[in-house]
């Protein structure tokens, strides 16, 4: 488990250092390029008190727990 | 480490000097001059100052109705963000499930019951440029269960805001009692750590990597449930004793998610998620989704969802004997199963004739139909003998219909 956890430390801490290093690559989607992705339908958040009933409801039915996309704070099941 | 800054300055030494050195050495007239200068400042505020704006002020009311396998959970809920400034905004949230229980395992061994679950969220955002702040304060009440927690999120913009880098941090504590035992009271703790990056891949894609740790420390059992085991002492041939968990249970979750825009104007999600933990479970699962506007006024959304997990290392369905080991579990949540979820949902945005004032509302309807499948939990209430009872499987109907306004 820790070593999964320092793991997935240094993976985001080197993802984190080459996309500084990487400002040698331009930006390859320019800003007046993204209407598509600004388009409301590309929201995943688009209904996010519908997205917190969904996480509930699975975290309530199923052992999977984390990186769904909610911020966390655990379920309250019982 | 070195190289990296310096090939970092260099380069933005290049953007920056390269179009003014353009600009001088042609030695053009002076209002061309002006013009290009205009759109040489232009280009880089654009290219450097997007800065993040937060979402528009809303408010959601829902209702929330989950049907299956003996249960019925239902009630409202209430989501309000509102920003104070420009760069600050607050949210709360309320949520009640009323729920009346007689799934197999009460059925089994116990009454139906019927309980509430009260919860509320504060929470507040701070945007300073591109840096995105937020903390959030929740607590889940029930007659038996307190939750409470905190969490901490932090997300940048970076890279011409083609990538986005998130981490996040959260505690709780619970407190645990049992319902006609005052003596009993248990506690645990949980901590989460999360990060994610969300990149920009085409004009038209975007992919998004989290990664989750979540480590319990406590009592986790239910303190009701218990396990089945063989005992020919008695008539009815099983004997039942309480349900023992470890103390501690540290798990890892990492998802990997798309999302697409269709030439069209339609949008197409897509998301995998890997999960396993320190009691050897182990899930996959995976989810497709597509979101279609219908003229100005009507957005289609369809999913579908397949969930599988192996069982915890000390679940059975019926141990051989009494105290078989140190650790005894008989929740099917914790057991091998899988599940496939269908949906649907359609959003209505109100024409002005039936909004409120000048706001803009929206109506929604989303319906899910989940169908569990159990490979090692068996039903008792059915015929067939002791552990050779048949599998048990549900289906659950999941209705959401909430009102959106946004001010």
């Amino acid at each position: 488990m820790i070593k999964h956890i320092v793991k997935s430390a240094l993976l985001f801490s080197f993802v984190s250092l080459t996309g500084c290093a990487s400002l040698s690559i331009e930006p390859w989607v320019k800003p007046y390029e993204r209407q598509n992705l600004a388009d409301p339908i590309m929201r995943t958040s688009r209904h996010p008190i519908a997205n917190m009933h969904v996480a509930h409801v699975l975290e309530a039915r199923e052992a999977a727990r984390g990186a769904d996309g909610t911020g966390g704070g655990g379920c309250g099941c019982n | 480490m070195v190289l990296m800054e310096q090939e970092a300055v260099v380069v933005v030494v290049i953007k920056f000097k390269t179009p003014f050195e353009v600009i001088f050495k042609r030695s053009v007239k002076k209002s061309k001059l002006h013009k290009l200068l205009t759109l040489a400042v232009l280009s880089i505020v654009t290219t450097l100052s997007q800065a993040a704006v937060l979402d528009p002020d809303r408010v959601d009311v829902l209702y929330h109705n989950y049907e299956g396998g003996g249960m019925k959970i239902d009630g409202p809920s209430i989501l309000l963000r509102k920003k104070a400034t420009e760069s600050v905004a607050f949210t709360a949230y309320y949520y009640l499930d009323t729920i009346s229980s007689a799934s197999v395992d009460v059925l089994s061994t116990a009454s139906p019951y019927s309980e509430k679950r009260n919860e509320g969220q504060l929470g507040i955002e701070y945007l300073h440029d591109k840096t995105m702040m937020s903390f959030n304060i929740r607590q889940s009440d029930e007659d038996d269960f307190l939750a409470q927690s905190l969490s901490i999120n932090v997300s940048q913009d970076t890279f011409g805001d083609l990538t986005n880098l998130s981490m996040g941090l959260s505690y709780g504590d619970n407190e645990i009692r049992r319902n006609g035992d005052d003596s009993f009271e248990e506690q645990s703790e949980q901590y989460r750590l999360r990060a994610g990056i969300n990149q920009v891949l085409t004009r038209n894609l975007t992919a998004n990597l989290s990664i989750e740790a979540v480590a319990d420390q406590g009592y986790l059992n239910n303190p009701y449930r218990t396990v089945r085991y063989v005992d020919n002492s008695i008539p009815s041939g099983v004997g039942y004793q309480a349900e023992i968990y470890p103390e501690t249970r540290n798990s890892f979750a990492t998802k990997l998610s798309a999302s697409y825009y269709l030439p069209y104007r339609a949008a197409l999600f897509f998301h995998y998620r890997y999960f396993s933990d320190s009691w050897e479970i182990e899930s996959n699962d995976a989810e497709i989704g597509y979101r279609h506007p219908i003229g100005d006024a009507i957005e289609l959304e369809l999913k579908l969802r397949y969930y599988q997990q192996s069982q915890a290392e000390f679940y059975s369905d019926l141990f051989a004997y009494q105290d078989a080991q140190n650790y005894l579990a008989r929740d099917k949540e914790l057991s091998d199963f899988d599940n496939i979820t269908l949906g649907i949902g359609v959003t209505y945005m109100l024409p002005d004739s039936l909004s409120y004032g000048d706001l803009r509302s929206e109506a929604t309807f989303q319906w899910d139909y989940i169908d569990f499948n159990y490979n090692n939990f068996r039903d008792p209430t059915a015929e067939g003998g002791i552990g050779n009872e048949p599998l048990y499987g549900f289906s659950a109907n999941v209705v959401r219909a909430f009102f959106s306004i946004y001010f």
